[in-house]
């Protein structure tokens, strides 16, 4: 810099500055990741978390008819306490027989958006881009690339139960 | 007295010094009422700070919290509506004043030598200012905003390799809930804002160092060997101070965007809330607001094959090429009546727009699921037959996609004369097979209802009447 070659200079006093130059650069290193890793773990913390699941109670076995499609809702397991209603999910619940069960994810596989039973044509429909799957939850027209995503469903005690899960991405096949 | 105060003031800050030099640093002469959109899109910009602010000390970011504060500053709070409504106006006016802006700077090639960093820094600032337009669609936190952090988590999900851990860094986790909204507030009011503070400064502080640029004249091309010197020259000769001589058409200007910003709250109001954000309720029907419905266009007409690449590759591929364009052209022709290709892409990239928000707003993309059953003038017949095929139509949800005479959704081929095309093995089996984009229905319709519906599409014909006739 021109400043530094304006002043009488020794070789001695250069090392110093250079040090020091050295050791506030460090220094600030140090203090910058001291300020932001912890920040930095805090906020990506949710994306290495490993998804819970519980069974979640839905309604008794016989308040279903056997073939119909119905909405139903349940508390999804990974949710935070203040979320209020948006912890809430929800899943197409489907009695195919005395003891079989279906639940579908609302979730279309396309972009996400919540599919909608049309039961006199035997579809789901999605309102966002034109997505369609058969009763089965296989793709029958539009964008989506994979069938609807389904739930793990058992009868306990009398009582249908839902496994809760992630939302799968279309990219991803957790479900 | 009050003399006294301000020579000490301005003793002490600088003013005079300082700031009054910039405030009258000489300017074009002809840089006239192309000018304006600048100065409207950074007053659009403090109008949504002081609104953000205030919405801010009312506004409670929690998933079980936020929609009720929302309807309380809408409904209850005082002024609230209009503050609301600036903020939302306000967002779309930056969002359209940042755009025009760059367009006129676009036309006029002003990114050329020495300001192509005054086009970059602007690049940057509009993708920030739509990100903000999006995050800020999500506070509102009602069904519709919900749905669309889904569709935003699912289009990052695409990304290769990495999707999934981007798709769950937006939402705080594996599904939509309370930490997505938190996420997305800090973003919206500490991060975005905190970029675009930072983008303004070197913005502004560009275009003091390189000057405003002049009009573009045909025989005046860049050169960046003798470009500063004779601009200093013509500054020189025929420049004006900045204030008062050209700020004051700045002034007018933005003076208008607020009037129209404030009567559209005051008249307009903010948009209404949809329906609370139940992720259970699955009659949403997800919109994003008017700026992006192109977009949604886009993602409705596009082949499953390419919808990944387009997803991703558009914004980045349009980032890139807008944020380099002034170093692959920096110097030669700023006219614009010299530059064909500058005015086509305008011409072009503004239809392209127009048109497919037109689409996007129509959505004859997805299935109408309010279509009502075909009325009886239009079925046309008496014989039961067909008016139980004409109501089969609307069950079996035919009517969702297809239109007849004005009846029904746009997804699929109008049928309003599909009796004149196709005969009747070709019908049931195109309904029964299904084809491009429409679902096999042999499994959902017993034979006498495939009968029922097929007897009523071949009365769809041009001439109904005569068809009629003819049978008798």
């Amino acid at each position: 810099m021109s400043e530094q070659s304006e002043q009488p200079q020794t070789a001695g006093e250069d090392d110093r500055r250079g040090f020091f130059a050295k050791v506030s650069i460090i220094l600030s290193a140090v203090i910058g990741a001291g300020i932001t890793l912890p920040g930095l773990g805090f906020v990506l913390a949710p994306v290495f978390a490993r998804p819970k699941q519980s069974w979640r109670r839905i309604g008794k076995v016989d308040d279903y008819e056997i073939g119909k499609t119905v909405t139903v809702e349940f508390r999804d397991d990974v949710s935070v306490k203040w979320a209020g209603v948006t912890a809430m999910t929800g899943a197409w619940l489907r009695r195919v027989s005395e003891k079989d069960f279906i639940a579908f994810s609302i979730n279309c596989r396309h972009l996400g958006c919540p599919v909608n039973w049309v039961a006199d044509a035997k579809l789901f429909m999605c309102p966002c881009h034109g997505g369609v799957y058969y009763e089965d939850g296989d793709v029958a027209a539009g964008p989506p690339p994979e069938p609807l995503a389904r739930y793990e469903v058992r009868i306990k005690d009398g009582f249908v139960e839902i496994e809760t899960s992630s939302v799968p991405l279309t990219t991803n096949d957790q479900v | 007295m009050i003399g006294k105060i301000w020579s000490w003031i301005d003793d002490r800050t600088g003013f005079s010094d300082v700031v009054m030099p910039i405030m009258k640093h000489v300017v074009p002469d002809d840089a006239r009422w192309w000018y304006v959109f600048g100065s409207a899109t950074l007053c659009a910009f403090i109008v949504q700070v002081l609104t953000g602010i205030a919405l801010a000390m009312v506004y409670v970011p929690g998933g079980d919290a936020a929609y009720e504060s929302l309807k309380y500053i809408t409904e209850d709070a005082t002024l609230g509506f209009i503050v609301r409504g600036m903020h939302y106006y306000g967002a779309t006016a930056m969002v359209m004043m940042a755009v025009i802006h760059m367009t006129q700077v676009f036309l006029h090639a002003s990114y050329k030598y020495p300001r192509e960093m005054n086009w970059m820094s602007g690049v940057v600032l509009l993708f920030v200012v739509l990100g903000m337009a999006f995050t800020g669609q999500l506070l509102r936190w009602d069904a519709n905003g919900v749905w669309s952090v889904m569709v935003a988590a699912e289009m990052a999900g695409r990304v290769p390799f990495i999707g999934e851990y981007i798709a769950h860094f937006i939402l705080g986790g594996e599904t939509v809930g309370g930490s997505t909204l938190s996420r997305f507030f800090a973003i919206h009011v500490f991060i975005l804002p905190g970029l675009i503070f930072a983008g303004i400064g070197l913005h502004m502080w560009l275009i003091l160092r390189h000057g405003i640029s002049e009009m573009p004249k045909k025989n005046q091309p860049v050169e960046p060997e003798t470009y500063k010197e004779n601009y200093e020259k013509r500054l020189h000769k025929t420049g004006v101070p900045f204030w008062p001589d050209a700020m004051w058409r700045d002034v007018i200007f933005s003076t208008i965007v607020v009037g129209v910003i404030l009567a559209c709250s005051i008249f307009i109001g903010p948009p209404a809330l949809g329906p609370s954000p139940d992720p259970a309720n699955i009659h949403a029907n997800p919109m994003p607001d008017w700026y992006f419905w192109w977009y949604f266009a886009v993602l409705s007409m596009l082949p499953p094959a390419l919808e990944t690449y387009i997803i991703l590759g558009s914004p980045v591929l349009g980032f890139v090429i807008l944020f380099v364009l002034p170093l692959l052209s920096n110097k030669g022709q700023r006219a614009p009546s010299q530059r064909p290709w500058a005015v086509g892409t305008v011409i072009f990239g503004a239809t392209a727009f127009i048109v497919l928000t037109i689409y996007g707003y129509l959505k004859p993309w997805s299935p109408d699921f309010d279509v009502k059953p075909l009325p009886p003038e239009i079925v046309k017949s008496n014989d039961p037959k067909i008016q139980e095929g004409a109501l089969l139509v609307h069950q079996k949800g035919c009517l969702y996609c297809h239109d007849i005479d004005g009846y029904g959704g746009h997804r699929g081929p109008v049928l309003s004369d599909i009796g004149s095309r196709l005969d009747r093995g070709e019908l049931v089996i195109r309904i029964s097979n299904g084809g491009y984009n429409m679902p096999s229905f042999a499994a959902s319709l017993t034979a006498v209802e495939m009968d029922k519906m097929v007897d009523f599409l071949l009365t769809r014909t041009d001439h109904p009447q005569e068809e009629e006739k003819a049978d008798n």
